[in-house]
């Protein structure tokens, strides 16, 4: 109860959902984002810029397999460009009439392709950790895009002196423990954004969290705008079952 | 009513109660209205299930007298690789059409007359009909027969005896290109 | 009182085979009397009423959606947030409604702790209060298992873990619950088929409670029973209207939370689907559970030779319910509410205060310190008061506390004498 009043609290201040302690006691800073607050919405120029990261980036380990090609209609594609682009994709089909399996290319209702096949195969390419799915990832951590950000601009150039990495690991300063077996993944430039936006790690960091935040909830938008009619109506009925009450109760002594 | 509740008061008192009560039922009926709807939409088909409303078939592997069943929208669409005999058959039988239960000539349809493509669920009850494979019963028109009630369609899928009140129906489907149709 | 009178032929022509219509004029209308200083803490009953309705409604509109195999279960809960039209906002409504149904009844129950509501002849209407109480926390916990994330997954382990505490035939029946050797598909069917039943069971007990609620009426805020008409208004339209601006508060609260802060109130582990092989950091029950979580681990020591931590725990755990089945006879005060009982009204504060520590408590890992002291520390010192509060206090004060004088009557409750003007013809309800 008391998270959700401090949420609830803060949220309607739009100040987003607030600090947050991780495992270890590592305060997140929060960030502001333009999908957080009462009436907060995802910036569709944005998310295109996170889906491009995450298509350079990311999705060579990392899945996103909730998400269908379809979906993608949301972030402002256009139905002809998310076939193209679904088309550069080839998916597992089958069996056909001979008992085959058969590759073809990805139709937009397909979705969207995993990184491995399966745990064993993310395993064995990745020195034994498993990239997790990150379809739900902002919604699966405490303060989940301030927490994703916060993790993906945390790598210091040296870890503290008095820190020994393990083999294959690398210092993060809001993981869990900080060691962590992914090396940062963004540096400058990594990717050309085709807006010219310059890709710095923060910019690059923000617009990836805020395309993994649609991931997690593609309905977010919905959900507020519809929430403030809903609560606006019943604020008004609310109103009027109390004047219904007060003269109801009047006739009596 | 108890002893101690005063009866109600008249004039303008009654009129502003009357508003009151007028205004809060209504305002509540629309409000439970409006909240049962998203509980029914969500029994109709969801977005998995409409993005799958279209599907591509290669039918360059049927050849002709052949007859392949693909799914399309959870229902088995026949795709027949009409002989000449069956084409001549069905253009016949347009001749009567005006007498059968469900008048349709075969020109309408077809894209092509050698490709027939119909919704393979019989329009009485919804049994599919035999007559995809070799070996099945056609009926008395060389069509298809359906096992449930006894409908006998032609070579065109039109109903000619038996229950059925309507022609087996044709999906909308275009011709990608020669050994392509997309249906949906 | 039968002032049902129908005009529509129709109505009186069913009336007459069946008389529905009577039936509800006297449950929930105008031939109802009701005390007539009822508060707003009454209107938690009918709250908690429309609270199941809700639960149920969006419970089977996501059960035609939802698939109890562990290889979906997860993927079909990810299908209804994503694909299925509006089942986001369905699945959002029955997460947070099951919170605040909670937090009503929870209410409901210490509304009757305060105005000692449980008091003859309202043992049974309390009794099967707590029947309820027990089958929605049962329900509670086997739909949280369902969308089989981690929480879900440990959650289930755990809990269901407790049985093996039992002696001898303890692991037999953990493993009869499973169904297998360890929480597995069968152990989620099982869940689902179950939690799709009790709900029900729960409407059954709802009935029976109503039905006892009736016979002798509401209590009230002062405790004494009704004289006479002047003391008691028609439940229509007095308290339906007043019930239903309260469900206008109660309907704009749930959809602040629904629409706003959908996953305030929930784990953020359980967004990760359920893994055999990897426990989380940090497990916690759901909110509402957390004081009895913290009773649970409380006992961190043997009892006398056979009941070892593990068990005493678990007895614990169900005892903090099951002595609430012996209130009646535990608080031996003649006097009902605690407008009237000086000390006890402390008591009952220093009680609710009790409950809140224990959920801080469950909320927090064990061998964590708030200040320096253990949390396990101040868990066992919460959980000896609470059962000192049953046990040891409530008895007492039955025979030490001199409680104020009770008004005459409910309308008249400035005269501390005796006099009982027009209602003194009026039969009392019930001998006190």
């Amino acid at each position: 109860m008391n998270r959700l009043f401090a949420l609830g609290l803060t949220a309607l201040l739009g100040l987003g959902s607030g600090a947050a302690q991780a495992a270890e006691g590592v305060a997140i800073p929060s960030h502001s984002w333009s999908f957080s607050g009462l009436f907060g919405t995802f910036d569709r120029a944005q998310l295109q810029r996170g889906f491009q990261v995450y298509r350079e980036v990311c999705s060579s380990c990392h899945s996103i397999k909730y998400i269908s090609f379809r979906n993608f209609l949301d972030l402002g594609y256009t139905p002809d460009e998310i076939k193209a682009l679904a088309a550069e994709y080839t998916v597992m089909d089958g069996p056909n009439d001979d008992g085959e399996m058969f590759e073809r290319p990805a139709i937009p209702a397909d979705r969207f392709p995993l990184a491995f096949p399966n745990e064993q195969a993310a395993r064995a390419a990745n020195n034994g950790a498993y990239p997790p799915d990150l379809s739900l990832m902002t919604k699966a951590r405490k303060s989940g895009p301030d927490y994703n950000y916060a993790l993906m601009i945390g790598y210091p150039e040296e870890p503290p002196a008095d820190v020994e990495l393990m083999d294959g690991m690398y210092y993060n300063d809001y993981f869990p423990g900080h060691q962590i077996a992914m090396p940062a993944p963004l540096s400058e430039d990594i990717v050309e954004y085709a807006d010219g936006t310059a890709a710095t790690v923060e910019q690059m960091a923000e617009d990836v969290t805020a395309f993994l935040m649609w991931t997690a909830e593609p309905n977010l938008e919905t959900r507020k705008s519809m929430g403030v009619t809903v609560i606006l109506f019943l604020l008004v009925l609310t109103g009027v079952l109390f004047a219904a009450k007060k003269k109801i109760w009047s006739d009596l002594h | 009513m108890a002893e101690t509740a005063n009866p109600p008061h008249g004039g303008e008192g009654e009129t502003r109660r009357d508003f009151l009560y007028l205004t809060a039922g209504f305002m509540s009926a629309v409000g439970a209205g409006i909240a049962v709807w998203p509980f029914l939409d969500s029994m109709n088909p969801s977005a998995d299930v409409l993005a799958l409303a279209e599907v591509e078939v290669d039918i360059s592997p049927i050849a002709e007298g052949q007859a392949v069943t693909v799914m399309w929208q959870g229902k088995p669409i026949f795709i027949r690789h009409r002989t000449k005999g069956e084409i001549e058959a069905a253009e016949a039988a347009d001749a009567d059409a005006a007498d059968m239960i469900d008048p349709e000539t075969d020109e309408a349809r077809v894209e092509k007359p050698e490709w027939l493509v119909m919704v393979g669920v019989c329009t009485h009850l919804g049994c599919v009909p035999k007559g995809q494979r070799a070996g099945d019963p056609r009926g008395e028109y060389g069509g298809w027969l359906c096992p449930c009630h006894g409908s006998h369609y032609d070579t065109s899928g039109r109903i000619r005896k038996g229950p059925a009140p309507k022609n087996l129906p044709v999906p909308p489907y275009v011709f990608l290109d020669d050994t392509t149709i997309k249906i949906g | 009182m039968s002032g049902l009178q129908l005009k529509n032929p129709v109505l009186r022509w069913i009336e007459y085979r069946l008389p529905i219509f009577s039936f509800l004029d006297h449950s929930l209308g105008s031939s109802y009397p009701s005390p007539r200083n009822l508060s707003y803490w009454w209107n938690f009953g009918s709250l908690a009423g429309i609270a199941l309705v809700i639960m149920i409604v969006s419970g089977i509109t996501l059960a035609m959606q939802y698939t109890p195999h562990v290889d979906y279960a997860f993927d079909s809960v990810q299908r209804i947030d994503r694909d299925v039209n509006f089942g986001w906002l369905i699945r959002d409504i029955h997460v947070n409604t099951s919170f605040f149904f909670f937090i009503v009844v929870y209410i409901h129950v210490f509304r009757g702790l305060y105005y000692g509501s449980y008091k003859a002849p309202r043992e049974l209407l309390w009794m099967l209060g707590l029947v309820i109480l027990i089958l929605m926390m049962a329900t509670a916990f086997m739909g949280y298992v369902l969308p089989w994330g981690q929480m879900s997954f440990w959650g289930a382990t755990v809990i269901t873990n407790f049985f093996t505490a039992i002696p001898i035939v303890g692991d037999s029946i953990t493993t009869w619950l499973w169904g297998g050797p360890a929480v597995d598909n069968a152990t989620l069917n099982r869940f689902f088929s179950l939690h799709y039943l009790f709900p029900f069971l729960i409407v059954g007990v709802v009935i029976l409670h109503i039905w006892a609620l009736h016979r002798f009426g509401s209590n009230n805020p002062l405790g004494i029973d009704t004289k006479g008409p002047q003391d008691s208004i028609p439940f229509h339209p007095y308290y339906t209207v007043k019930d239903l601006f309260g469900l206008g508060v109660f309907l704009t609260f749930l959809a602040l939370v629904i629409f706003f802060f959908p996953d305030s109130m929930g784990e953020p582990e359980n967004y990760i689907e359920a893994n055999p092989l990897s426990t989380p950091a940090h497990i916690v029950p759901e909110w509402y559970f957390l004081p009895f979580y913290a009773i649970l681990r409380a006992v961190t020591f043997d009892f006398l030779w056979i009941i070892d931590a593990k068990l005493g725990g678990v007895i614990l755990m169900f005892g903090s319910i099951i002595i609430l089945f012996f209130l009646p006879w535990l608080d031996r005060s003649p006097v009902r509410s605690s407008a009237f009982r000086p000390y006890h009204k402390w008591f009952f504060w220093i009680l609710v205060l009790d409950c809140f520590v224990l959920g801080w408590v469950g909320a927090n890992a064990p061998d964590a310190e708030f200040h320096g002291v253990p949390f396990v520390i101040i868990g066992q010192v919460a959980t000896a008061y609470y059962f000192a509060h049953f046990l040891v206090i409530l008895p007492l004060l039955g025979i030490f506390e001199r409680p104020k004088p009770l008004p005459a009557s409910i309308s008249e409750p400035v005269l501390s004498g005796g006099g009982m003007a027009a209602g003194a013809a009026a039969k009392p309800m019930e001998k006190a």
